[in-house]
């Protein structure tokens, strides 16, 4: 029953919704990049006549100095500091959850290993669930312990990335800006408005935000509905501004409370890009020639609109083990009619790309081939667009090494942006890129010959797989999606997947900051006609296929063994 | 290094206080003054009374069983639209189960649309397609003993468009549908914010 037509479903009005979606992505590149350009020189913005007193307020009474420069090591450092100090926080808030205000539903304190693993899970930007939101947390919960990380943690990223942009920008200095005065001015000049106007928006489109907890309702038919509210627009904002994506319910963006219509949909998927997007912008601002940021752009969302073009082709062409039972058309299995098709592929690539997590359609559903793309986004390392600052110093990790292998061709040092990009700084390049596959493949391996592993898929055969493959991948990725069908709340994978979490997070970062603290100890090397060109197709070209080769192809046999291995099975009419 | 350390401790344990009130307390709580003060219809869910009782959300999907009734999409949230548990059926695409029950569906139901047989992501999905709401149209007007013109021309008034014809999909809501069902037959349904 393979369909011969090569449009499989797919309709014109569902390619323009893609289409649609990255031109608008492309519009927003430079305001957006312009604002955050101002606050990564350290401008005055025009909230900083009503904000300034609070931000000189936090400093006084938190002894800091904003003028006062750091070294890498020292940026580093109150950087990791910060998130042990709000991890515990957070931990010890969800433990005694069960003795805290907002809790009329009496709901419990969580089980050491959960309550770990959601801290650090909301303490690196990943906002893995390991359980269900209405059923397991207070509104105080979401509110005090989780909803500042969904600040501080996006915050974080956009720091290390404006620390990295430094690098690259400063000649000879040993300084790369003060941490404390980049977290601060992030999250009351960018994240704190957006947050507002975003969740007024979304209140007006329909998603609650009320102290109440619960409320009970008889159907036209007569049974009892408990119906779950609370503070969602206010979680709902941060959760997709500061690509965390962590829901305020088990389904997340899926639920009609978070989600609740066509437009709303749009705008979260807007919300989750909008400042990944204007960070290529500033990028290429901060290094002095606007065509740099550009070109990543370009080489982004290349990688974006081939990977959502895959998704949305596979999930229309729909199950063939479905249509065989009867059931025509596209795979609507986990998916949610007022987003259809189209719209739950866009989110699928765009909550990957970015390491969002959050999701509007159940990927453990997706046919194998149109999950295999959500993975594989994350397998990248969220470079597409990317996270919040993850994904730009990501990015630009492969930026390097492709000056150093165009380097290595044309036998001349590499330069990149005006710097030499020299042995130290491509050792610490790979050594952030390897951290992905080797705690990806590690933890996936361990996990499959496990019996506490093993426990976990809900499915069976090389879906089984793919389910622990996407729990390690997202983990690690720090995106926080899964393929929600494995029983990921055990000691084991809380454990396991919260040391992922830890070490893709800052594994990655520190390198990182140690690049940008190498860099801007260097001279500025002015581009000669002997230098590779940084901007243009051939750069750009080479860029994608940096990003594939090193970044996808070390995946490509687990890929093998879970979801191409199913997708053969399902051609093959095979079930498990 | 650890002198590094010992100074860096002010700012941490201080910042953390400072902005998990400013952004866990003072953040979400001003929202929730101003959605109340806004938005207050939406901002409590979107709630339908009728005869002074919350029977249910606008935004939420509920059971119907009765032939009368137009039904909503499978459920895999609890036993079915419980919003406790909401959530999917996460069963993938190979699965025997996932074969099994829509080959038994597909048998008491030929005909019926794609979206009338499978789970929806929430459980709670309060849509279904015009298509699957077609369908439907001769069990509900028998079992009303309408005229299937005067049911259809409900489920034609009740479908929303897509904006600008690219966002969204056309869609009918199960539960006002069927309010407009009983307003029919003079049960009288209202709106309370």
């Amino acid at each position: 029953m393979i369909s011969t037509d090569l449009t499989q479903g797919t309709t014109p009005t569902g390619w323009g919704l893609i289409l649609l979606f990255v031109a608008i992505c492309v519009a927003l590149a430079k305001p957006v990049g312009l604002w955050l350009f101002a606050l990564y020189e350290g401008r005055d913005t025009p909230l900083s006549r009503v904000l300034g007193p609070v931000e000189r307020g936090i400093y006084r009474l938190g002894g800091i100095d904003p003028a006062r420069e750091q070294t890498w090591r020292d940026y580093a450092l109150a950087m990791l500091l910060f998130q042990i100090v709000t991890a515990i926080a957070t931990y010890t808030l969800l433990r005694l959850q069960g003795m805290l205000p907002l809790n009329p539903r009496g709901l419990s304190g969580l089980s050491p290993d959960l309550a770990m693993n959601t801290a650090i899970s909301f303490a690196t930007n990943t906002n893995w669930q390991a359980y269900a939101g209405e059923a397991t947390l207070s509104n105080l919960s979401q509110m005090l312990a989780l909803v500042p990380h969904n600040f501080l943690s996006a915050a974080t990223g956009i720091a290390v990335a404006f620390a990295l942009f430094r690098g690259f920008a400063r000649r000879q200095t040993r300084f790369i800006g003060n941490f404390w005065a980049d977290l601060v001015r992030v999250t009351l000049y960018l994240l704190v408005p957006l947050a507002v106007v975003f969740a007024l928006v979304l209140v007006a489109g329909g998603v609650p935000q009320t102290l109440a907890s619960s409320i009970d309702a008889t159907t036209v038919e007569g049974a009892h509905q408990t119906l779950i509210v609370g503070p969602i627009a206010s979680q709902e904002a941060i959760k997709m501004v500061g690509t965390n994506g962590g829901g305020f319910f088990n389904a997340n963006s899926a639920h009609p409370f978070e989600n609740p219509g066509a437009l709303v949909n749009f705008l979260q998927m807007l919300s989750i890009f909008v400042i990944g997007i204007g960070l290529t912008w500033c990028f290429g601002k901060a290094v002095g020639d606007t065509r740099q940021g550009w070109a990543i752009l370009a080489a982004m969302l290349i990688l974006f609109t081939a990977g959502t073009a895959i998704v949305y082709w596979a999930e229309a062409g729909g199950n063939p083990l479905l249509h065989h039972a009867g059931l025509a058309g596209a795979n609507l299995e986990g998916k949610e009619v007022r987003f259809g098709t189209a719209a739950s592929a866009l989110f699928a690539a765009v909550t990957t790309a970015a390491s969002c997590g959050a999701v509007n359609a159940m990927h453990d559903s997706f046919t194998p081939l149109g999950g295999l793309i959500p993975l594989f986004n994350i397998e990248l390392g969220e470079v597409v667009v990317g996270g919040v600052g993850s994904g730009i110093y990501g990015f630009l990790l492969f930026a390097l090494l492709a000056v150093f292998i165009a380097g290595l061709m044309v036998g001349r040092t590499p330069e990149y942006v005006g710097k030499k990009i020299e042995s130290r700084e491509v050792k610490l390049a790979v050594l952030a890129i390897v951290v992905l596959p080797v705690c990806i493949l590690g933890g996936t391996a361990l996990a499959s010959v496990l019996a506490d592993g093993l426990a976990g898929p809900a499915n069976k055969g090389p879906h089984g797989f793919t389910e622990i493959l996407y729990a390690f991948t997202s983990a690690t990725g720090n995106n926080g999606s899964a393929f929600a069908g494995l029983n990921a709340n055990s000691p084991f994978y809380n454990g396991m997947l919260a040391v992922a979490m830890w070490i893709g997070r800052f594994f990655v970062m520190v390198p990182v900051l140690a690049i940008a603290g190498s860099l801007a100890q260097k001279k500025h090397t002015p581009a000669s006609a002997g230098s590779f060109p940084t901007t243009g197709p051939l750069w750009i070209g080479l860029l994608v296929a940096i990003v594939l080769v090193v970044g996808g192809l070390t995946f490509l046999p687990a890929l093998a063994l879970g979801p191409i291995a199913e997708h053969l099975a399902m051609l093959a009419g095979t079930t498990f | 290094m650890l002198n590094d350390l010992a100074k860096a401790f002010r700012p941490a344990l201080v910042l953390t206080v400072l902005l998990f009130v400013l952004t866990g307390l003072v953040y979400p709580l001003t929202m929730t003054g101003l959605a109340q003060a806004l938005f207050p219809h939406a901002a409590n869910g979107s709630l339908i009374r009728r005869d002074g009782h919350v029977i249910g959300s606008a935004l939420i999907g509920q059971a119907f069983a009765a032939p009368g009734y137009f039904h909503p999409r499978l459920s895999a949230a609890g036993k079915g639209y419980d919003p406790t548990q909401s959530g999917g059926s996460n069963l993938g695409p190979t699965s025997k189960a996932l074969i099994d029950r829509v080959s038994a569906d597909v048998r008491a139901n030929p005909g019926a649309p794609a979206d009338l047989l499978t789970t929806s992501a929430s459980g709670l999905d309060p849509d279904i397609t015009p298509e699957a709401a077609e369908w439907q149209v001769p069990r509900v007007a028998a079992a009303r003993h309408l005229a299937p013109a005067r049911v259809n021309a409900l489920v034609q008034n009740a479908i929303r468009a897509p904006l600008l014809g690219l966002i969204g999909e056309p869609r009918v809501n199960v539960l006002t549908l069927n309010l407009a069902l009983d307003k029919l037959a003079g049960k009288g349904a209202q709106h309370v914010s």
